[in-house]
């Protein structure tokens, strides 16, 4: 009888162990992990640049940890209320039922995932090039031929009804986008000039470019500054509350884009192909599948999407194109292919996290007086410790999984 | 990757379609010059160049000369360069002739441009020095670290941190200290890019974009937080000018080459070392062959984790000190995302000089070049938009990089953690 206990409690002990180790072993944990970490670093951050902490810890000790704590507090308070907004607020304006109130309370929230949207295109758009095994560093310069591709789409066509204005002007800017993703894929598989120095080359010159074309043939000849003419009302993605809420239908056509991207890499046979040539091409090569054909088809399709980003804010928040309107795209949604592991659903919630983060920070910076920038420190943080998993393993004493899945490699420089 | 030999790399040089069609490359910049410039002149039009930059005691004559038969004279020199090319080949010499052929058309261009005006040509190659200074210095650290075998495409961010150091540290104590500091700012951060890529064998491009991320966070946070609000926290000062005695009195080369700031000294000194260093020292014949080949390199007892964290550090070491030239060097104060993109046209620079000290500075005074020209287009009134210019390093890496002009030779290694069995 006791033996049997023994035997249940000695199972009972091990399923918790097996569960453990499992979670220690599950890669979620080290991404878990590796974003609370990198917030821990922040606040730290915050607490050691604040005077006031300094001035506290002159008083004592006690009193210099309780303003380090409470300056970070503060910050990730303010970053809250700014993204998903103030719970109080929010309760009160709902007891009030006063309808503008409510959308007023509740606009952090909606904002927050406008802002998600272009990273969950640009984001696909590094992941799926990770799956081919290509680094595209170029999704701002696709960002910004799709928009401008986007933006000439919407203005000069004319007379056409929305329903079929909207998808023609995001076709244009998933082709902008995917001409010049196009190049650098095309020169990779023709002369095997290696698509990270193409890509950021490509970056530069779609910046000069689109400099060029706001001062030249795209400029509103209103108006004296580098901005385009407002693009047609057929062409606006249609918004889904009253303002003071921005949110539009392009979060709805991000998260189709995402779906589309899961078939299309694991329900079809071109996915299939692609994703055998960026895990082994030489697997792939003898197998018969064309390398070439899906190093150019991968970064066709990559630039497309960045392409996407830059049309759905130039349908769905701006309106017109604007110089450098969307600057840092390029480097966020490498983090974001990294933090989602290049699944699409990985990138969606990569991406709303970072949506969340981002235009909390706008709030944090007017509330708490730290400077957005702290936003790309978290990301780099949090990004060592995807990238380096050894590290966070380290740190919670993680056991090593056996096979280390998923583990994002790329080939060197432009050899053969 | 399969590993060329320098066999393969005459064969490029000699190949007969190689041959042809640079052939028709210098038949084609002869034919643009005729019906791009020449035709679209009156006959009897001067074109005028002052011989000293701006600031200069000296006093040298203007260069003032009829532009047709100048360029007529460059489209026969052109011409002569294909048809000799076409029947004999100039074999190895070819990337040379094709050069010179290069440079004739700029000089064309800019003969014609300042047609029935004036250009201060020394002033415009003086420009075109200062400009090459920190992407010849980020080349160099591209060419440290790359020559072990470790990609660095995170210069731009170590320059910007060496850029924000020196401002900072300068302003608090003398500008001697701010410059060691900005130094070392590039190194710890070369030091994490190697420990990530080296140590934890993260892919190098990744490690590279986190510093890069890392470091427009960091000074873009620090900056709106102290340099903003302290005003006397970013006046670190700026290094003077130094005239050199006798060479600066040299006519026209002395205000061009020696009248600078110590900065554009110390880039003819690193790449004289380096240069020696990589090529005629037992350091760098280790390092050389840790990034083309580690095995063999271990095999024969090199330590290649060290030499890699060496080089890799001594990179941000010339990172760091590319970026102190942006504040102390330059403008004298830091400002956000001041180095503006210049680490990756560095990058640019070194695979455009084919891994090479003096090729990355040749193609870093290409591209400062092209820089200062585009600032001088709108006084020119050349049809032209200076953004179009500005295009060009980028296009130019692009070619490169396809081999059209003949592929380059990185370090075979480049880009692959080493695994010790």
């Amino acid at each position: 009888m006791s033996d049997k206990v023994k035997k249940q409690e000695d199972l009972k002990k091990d399923a918790g162990k097996i569960f453990l180790e499992e979670i220690s072993e599950s890669p979620l944990t080290v991404t878990i992990l590796a974003i609370f970490t990198g917030l821990l670093l922040g606040g730290v951050l915050v607490a050691i640049t604040t005077e006031a902490v300094y001035q506290a810890f002159g008083v004592s000790l006690w009193e210099g940890i309780k303003a380090a704590v409470g300056a970070a507090w503060q910050t990730y308070q303010a970053l809250f209320y700014g993204s998903v907004g103030n719970p109080s607020k929010i309760i009160a304006a709902f007891q009030s039922g006063d309808a503008e109130e409510i959308r007023w309370a509740v606009n952090p929230f909606f904002d927050s995932l406008l802002v998600s949207t272009p990273y969950i295109f640009a984001g696909l758009a590094v992941a799926l090039g990770f799956r081919v095994g290509l680094f595209n560093i170029g999704a701002e310069g696709q960002l910004f031929i799709g928009a401008a591709t986007t933006v000439t789409a919407a203005i000069y066509l004319k007379g056409l009804p929305a329903i079929i204005h909207i998808p023609v002007s995001l076709l244009a800017g998933f082709l902008g986008g995917g001409l010049w993703g196009f190049i650098p894929g095309w020169l990779k598989a023709a002369t095997g000039g290696h698509e990270v120095i193409n890509t950021i080359m490509m970056n530069y010159i779609a910046f000069r470019l689109s400099e060029f074309l706001l001062r030249g043939p795209l400029k509103n000849p209103e108006g004296f500054s580098p901005v385009s003419a407002p693009i047609q009302e057929s062409a606006q993605l249609p918004r889904l509350f009253q303002a003071p809420i921005r949110f539009h239908i392009g979060f709805f056509i991000a998260l189709f884009f995402a779906f589309l991207v899961y078939l299309f890499l694991f329900k079809t046979t071109w996915g299939f192909t692609l994703r055998t040539v960026g895990a082994n091409p030489r697997a792939a090569k003898y197998a018969g599948m064309s390398i070439i054909q899906s190093t150019v088809l991968g970064m066709f399709l990559s630039g497309g999407l960045a392409g996407l980003a830059g049309a759905n804010e130039v349908l769905g928040v701006n309106h017109n194109l604007a110089l450098a309107f969307a600057s840092g795209y390029g480097f966020d949604s490498i983090a974001l292919a990294l933090l989602g592991k290049s699944h699409p659903l990985g990138v969606v919630l990569a991406a709303i996290l970072f949506g969340f983060l981002r235009n909390g920070a706008i709030q944090m910076q007017i509330l708490a007086g730290i400077p957005v920038d702290i936003i790309s420190i978290l990301q780099a943080f949090i990004l060592a410790f995807i990238a380096a998993p050894a590290i966070i393993r380290t740190i919670y004493r993680l056991k090593e999984p056996e096979i280390d899945i998923e583990a994002v490699t790329l080939r060197g420089w432009g050899g053969n | 990757m399969t590993t060329k030999t320098a066999t393969l790399n005459d064969f490029e040089k000699t190949s007969p379609v190689r041959r042809i069609v640079m052939g028709l490359v210098f038949l084609l910049a002869a034919g643009l010059i005729w019906f791009l410039f020449i035709r679209t002149l009156e006959p009897g039009v001067k074109t005028t160049f002052k011989m000293m930059p701006g600031g200069s005691n000296q006093t040298i004559p203007d260069w003032i000369f009829g532009t047709v038969p100048m360029l007529k004279t460059l489209v026969g020199i052109s011409l002569v360069a294909g048809g000799y090319q076409l029947a004999r080949g100039f074999r190895k010499r070819t990337n040379l002739v094709l050069g010179l052929v290069g440079g004739m058309f700029v000089f064309a261009f800019l003969t014609w441009a300042t047609a029935d005006g004036s250009l201060n040509l020394a002033g415009l190659i003086r420009s075109a020095l200062v400009k090459a200074v920190p992407l010849t210095l980020g080349a160099l650290s591209g060419v440290l670290c790359e020559r072990s075998g470790v990609v660095n495409i995170a210069i731009e961010g170590m320059m910007l941190t060496g850029a924000f150091v020196s401002a900072l540290v300068g302003s608090l104590t003398n500008i001697w200290i701010g410059l060691l500091a900005a130094v070392l700012s590039g190194g710890i951060l070369a030091a994490v890019l190697a420990v990530l890529s080296i140590k934890y064998k993260t892919d190098q491009i990744i490690a590279g974009t986190i510093i890069n991320i890392f470091a427009t966070g960091i000074t873009s946070f620090l900056s709106a937080r102290f340099l903003q609000v302290y005003q006397n926290l970013n006046d670190p000062g700026r290094f003077p000018t130094i005239k050199i005695p006798v060479l600066s009195d040299i006519p026209f080369l002395g205000p061009i080459l020696f009248q600078h700031n110590m900065f554009v000294y110390a880039v003819f000194i690193f790449l004289i070392v380096i240069t020696i260093g990589l090529y005629y020292t037992r350091w760098g014949l280790r390092t050389r062959s840790v990034g083309e080949h580690p095995k063999a390199a271990d095999t024969l007892g090199i330590n290649v984790f060290r030499t890699r964290y060496f080089s890799v550090i001594l990179g941000g070491f010339m990172a760091g000190f590319g970026g102190a030239y942006f504040t102390l060097g330059s403008v004298g104060r830091f400002d956000e995302l001041m180095t503006a993109g210049r680490g990756f046209i560095g990058l640019a620079a070194m695979i455009f000089g084919n891994w090479n000290p003096f090729g990355s500075f040749s193609a870093g005074l290409l591209f400062g070049f092209f820089d200062a020209l585009a600032s001088k287009l709108a006084i020119l009134k050349v049809p032209i938009p200076s953004e179009v210019m500005l295009m060009f390093p980028y296009l130019a890496t692009m070619v490169i990089l396809a081999g059209v002009i003949g592929r380059g030779q990185m370090p075979a290694a480049d880009g692959q953690p080493y695994e010790k069995e």
